[in-house]
């Protein structure tokens, strides 16, 4: 045999990366602030390039853009109220591996059942007595949005991802139907503010907040959700069959049932946010209710490793960001898009860091000298 | 013989994370030798393989391949230096013919001579001796023929040096017998051979020289020809260890499971077990064996209700004297009629266990809906955890690391522990040394032992026969998804089994 070894010899890795086997909480949390704090500073250079401004100003009337006025303060306490329920309805799908990326369409159409109930019934009952109904129908809305895809992932194992994602669609599509007959004032292609006099299925100030009531209701469910999942059999059963079919099937746990009835404990959360988002917020409907929250809600709940706790953290974070970049997109005469740029530059510097998290990378080393 | 060294490997390291795989690990191999790699499951054995086959890329340390220094950075480089390693799971592609295998991804005209390549290779198989038919489909092949292709394709390369890793793990002892016929042939025609094993009773038999590793480093190197079984085993884990297993006589055995004429289908549509009867008594070890995938683990499932069954039926007596046909539950209606059906399958972490789960989660998997409210009761399932830890000798941080993060030993101690917990009537154990180190593997055998003496009635699959042939009482052997025979333990010999196994022998006397 003839040995070619010398063309191939002293050509070594220059750098390996090996998985790390465990990670102390405060090292991964102190990766994590680092990535926070490049993203700061990279989105920092971005805007100065973009503005031309001093980027510590730029930072201030981020923050004043957030939380300078009590006004601007509850709004992105409410917008992070929206994108943090969303996050703790996908959470029980997601511990189950159940990739459902219909969030945004499940609150579509929870939006959608609440537009109808506050046109056509809000001159028939009580204030709270609509806004039950309204709380009801709009989770069957997102129950119906969200069980279909389950039922046929149960039974024929279907792929969920796209399924989940296609119901998306339809969603829009359906909305665009019913705008055809709510649009207000005729010929705007708009439902306009519903119930504007009246505030029928409006929710109402609590303690003289307008939005105190979403806070309420979301925390609440965010606590309830943390019980269920941690301390639940349903919470056990779920973590059973997202990590293995055939260890729940050895359990004895039905896996179609669990399926099934976590994918409606999902949408009927998903669909109560179109009702905290239509009639604790925008008070109309469009195909733009959404915003895109259904997917932020997707990063949101990995990125806190669907730890409720973490998810408020997160959301805050986020939100704060988003709403502070608003501020200075008005201020400096940019459009909307600069805010989606900073959210992306800050999930790109999150996301990537779980990369330095699980793995490591390490120069390889030299050569012990054998002779 | 000239002492001449193929191939010299001076103080290689590895390490993966934290974990030192190899840890200065020195040994070589001679031309024209048959060295055994010999070391418990997780011992580096084939870590320090792969640094030669080019798969892994050593962190520190050289390899010399004919006295001269090389760097193997890719499978590429290993074969350039002319070695060639036949891996435990096989690479073949199976719509393909032998032929087709054996010269896959070799430089080539665009012309394929098919006539020529097979002149070559029944050159080379008649040389040493291989019984293979170039033609053939690989989806045609037993486990055996398909190993042979593998060889052969090595071979065909121009390989002096083979590596295999555990070739007899899948093997019947006749096939086994012929492969190391082979092998001697090889040796003969000067080609060196590297076995990893940790069969000691192969070791003694085919090899020129031993290289023990234990724990990563190497234990030394000794000439077969000074070793025992026993001396093997202390330097393999570092200390005396008894190989004794103490089979008590059953007493007053009961029928406890009656299995009548199952037949059942896979997914796929495949028939895997066909007319399948016998019964399992209280007090007595039933054995199973079989060439891998020849129905165990379906026969097992579907006595534990998880696999459907086509036709046929489970029965099972209580102890009370009460029979329950048990073959049209499901296992959740099995638990809940409270027969103690205890079962430890193959797949332990994706079956047994949940991985990323601690100890104290994975106790409650079988029993978490005890109690009727919402909430799970997680006091009793830690109490047990903490008990299985402390009677077995469980090596965790703590009961709340999950298992996923234990080695082979202590994961399986915890799946038997907590089914043991159960009290139950039967005790179905699949598998249940494989990966173990040998300290452990005895404790799994006595505690099946200690359950038979309670009274349960213990079905055991297993894949080593001299295990089977010392532990159980009776001995099942499933050929293709039929019985093809069940044996008196104490009256068999090894090579019976292996007959029957391979559905060419006479059936065996049914009890």
């Amino acid at each position: 045999m003839s040995v070619e070894n010398n063309v191939i010899a002293n050509k070594e890795p220059l750098f390996r990366i090996t998985k790390r086997a465990g990670i102390s909480a405060f090292k991964a949390w102190a990766i994590r602030l680092t990535a926070v704090a490049f993203a700061l500073v990279v989105c920092g250079l971005v805007i100065v390039a973009i503005t031309g401004q001093n980027p510590i100003k730029v930072y201030l009337s981020i923050i004043d853009g957030a939380v300078g006025r009590s006004r601007r303060l509850w709004v992105t306490v409410r917008e992070m109220m929206t994108l943090l329920i969303i996050a703790i309805g996908l959470t029980p799908a997601f511990r189950m591996k159940f990739w459902n990326i219909g969030a945004e369409g499940q609150l579509l159409m929870g939006g959608a059942a609440t537009a109808a109930m506050m046109i056509y019934f809000g001159d028939t009952m009580p204030n709270w007595l609509l806004l039950i109904l309204i709380f009801v129908v709009s989770s069957l809305a997102g129950i119906i949005w969200g069980v279909i895809p389950a039922v046929f992932k149960a039974y024929f194992n279907t792929n969920e991802t796209l399924f989940t994602l296609m119901l998306n669609y339809v969603a829009i599509q359906i909305i665009n139907f019913c705008i055809v007959y709510w649009e207000n004032p005729a010929g705007s292609n708009t439902v306009g503010i519903i119930n504007s006099a009246t505030q029928k299925g409006w929710l109402p100030k609590l303690f003289g907040q307008t939005y105190g009531w979403n806070v309420v209701i979301v925390l609440a469910i965010t606590f309830a959700i943390y019980i269920y999942m941690k301390y639940g059999k349903h919470g056990y059963e779920i973590a059973v069959v997202g990590e293995s079919h055939n260890t729940a099937r050895y359990a004895g746990i039905d896996v179609k049932k669990v399926i099934i009835r976590t994918m409606i404990l999902s949408g009927a959360i998903c669909g109560l946010a179109g009702a905290i988002i239509v009639s604790g917020g925008s008070h109309t409907i469009s195909v733009s209710t959404g915003g895109g929250r259904g997917f932020t809600a997707i990063i949101v709940a990995w990125m806190s490793k669907f730890n409720p706790w973490a998810m408020i953290l997160v959301t805050a974070f986020l939100v704060f960001m988003q709403q502070g970049s608003i501020q200075i997109a008005t201020k400096y005469g940019l459009n909307e898009n600069a805010s989606d740029i900073i959210t992306g530059i800050l999930l790109f510097f999150l996301i990537g860091c779980e990369f330095f998290i699980n793995y490591k990378i390490e120069l390889h080393r030299k050569k012990k000298e054998v002779q | 013989m000239k002492q001449e060294n193929a191939i010299e490997l001076k103080n290689v390291t590895k390490r993966f994370g934290d974990v030192i795989a190899n840890d200065d690990v020195s040994l070589s191999v001679r031309k024209g030798e048959i060295l055994s790699i010999l070391g418990e499951n997780g011992s580096g054995k084939t870590t320090l393989m792969n640094m030669l086959s080019g798969i892994y890329f050593p962190d520190e340390g050289q390899i010399f391949v004919d006295d001269r220094e090389v760097t193997i950075r890719s499978p590429k480089d290993s074969f350039a230096l002319g070695i060639g390693m036949i891996h435990q799971h096989f690479k073949l592609i199976s719509v393909l013919s032998a032929a087709e295998n054996i010269i896959l991804g070799l430089p080539g005209k665009t012309l394929l001579k098919m006539n020529q390549i097979t002149a070559e290779i029944n050159e080379l198989t008649k040389k040493y001796g291989f019984d293979l038919k170039p033609s053939q489909k690989i989806y045609d092949m037993s486990v055996s023929q398909k190993q042979t292709v593998e060889i052969v394709k090595v071979l065909y390369r121009g390989a002096d040096i083979l590596i295999l890793d555990e070739p007899t793990a899948v093997l019947t002892p006749q096939e086994t017998k012929k492969l190391f016929d082979v092998l001697r042939n090889m040796r003969k025609a000067g080609k060196s051979i590297i076995i990893i094993t940790h069969k000691l009773n192969e070791v003694l038999e085919l090899s020129d020289r031993v290289a023990v590793l234990r724990k990563g480093r190497y234990a030394g190197t000794i000439d077969t020809a000074d070793a025992t079984v026993n001396s093997l085993a202390e330097m393999m884990v570092g200390a005396k260890v008894s190989l004794d297993i103490d089979r008590t006589d059953p007493v007053e055995p009961q029928k406890r499971i009656e299995v009548r004429g199952i037949t059942s289908k896979n997914k796929e549509g495949l028939t895997v077990l066909k007319e399948v009867s016998f019964h399992a008594n209280g007090g007595e070890i039933l054995g199973i064996a079989g060439i891998a995938g020849s129905g165990q683990k379906e026969l097992l499932e579907s006595i534990a209700g998880l696999q459907p069954i086509e036709s046929g039926e489970v029965l099972y007596y209580s102890p009370e004297g009460t029979t329950e046909k048990i073959s049209d539950m499901k296992a959740a209606d099995i638990r809940d009629l409270h027969i103690s059906l205890a079962f430890v399958p193959e797949d332990r972490l994706g079956m047994g266990l949940v991985g990323s789960m601690d100890l104290t989660d994975n106790m409650m998997l079988r029993s978490y809906k005890n109690g009727k409210h919402f909430y799970a009761d997680r006091k009793k399932p830690r109490d047990l955890a903490l008990e299985v830890v402390d009677k077995l000798d469980v090596v965790t941080p703590g009961v709340d690391t999950p298992v996923r993060k234990l080695s082979g030993g202590n994961v399986q101690k915890i799946l038997l522990g907590r089914e043991i917990a159960s009290s139950p009537t039967v005790l179905m154990v699949a598998y249940p040394v494989r990966g173990l180190d040998i300290n452990s593997s005895y404790t799994i055998y006595n505690l099946l032992n200690e359950q038979k003496n309670k009274g349960v009635a213990v079905i055991c699959v297993g894949e080593d026969l001299d295990v089977l042939l010392e532990l159980c009482d009776h001995i099942l052997v499933l050929a293709g998804g039929k019985v093809a025979g069940i044996v008196d333990a104490r009256k068999s010999a090894k090579e019976e089994l292996g007959l029957m196994m391979t559905g060419s022998g006479k059936g065996g006397h049914t009890k």
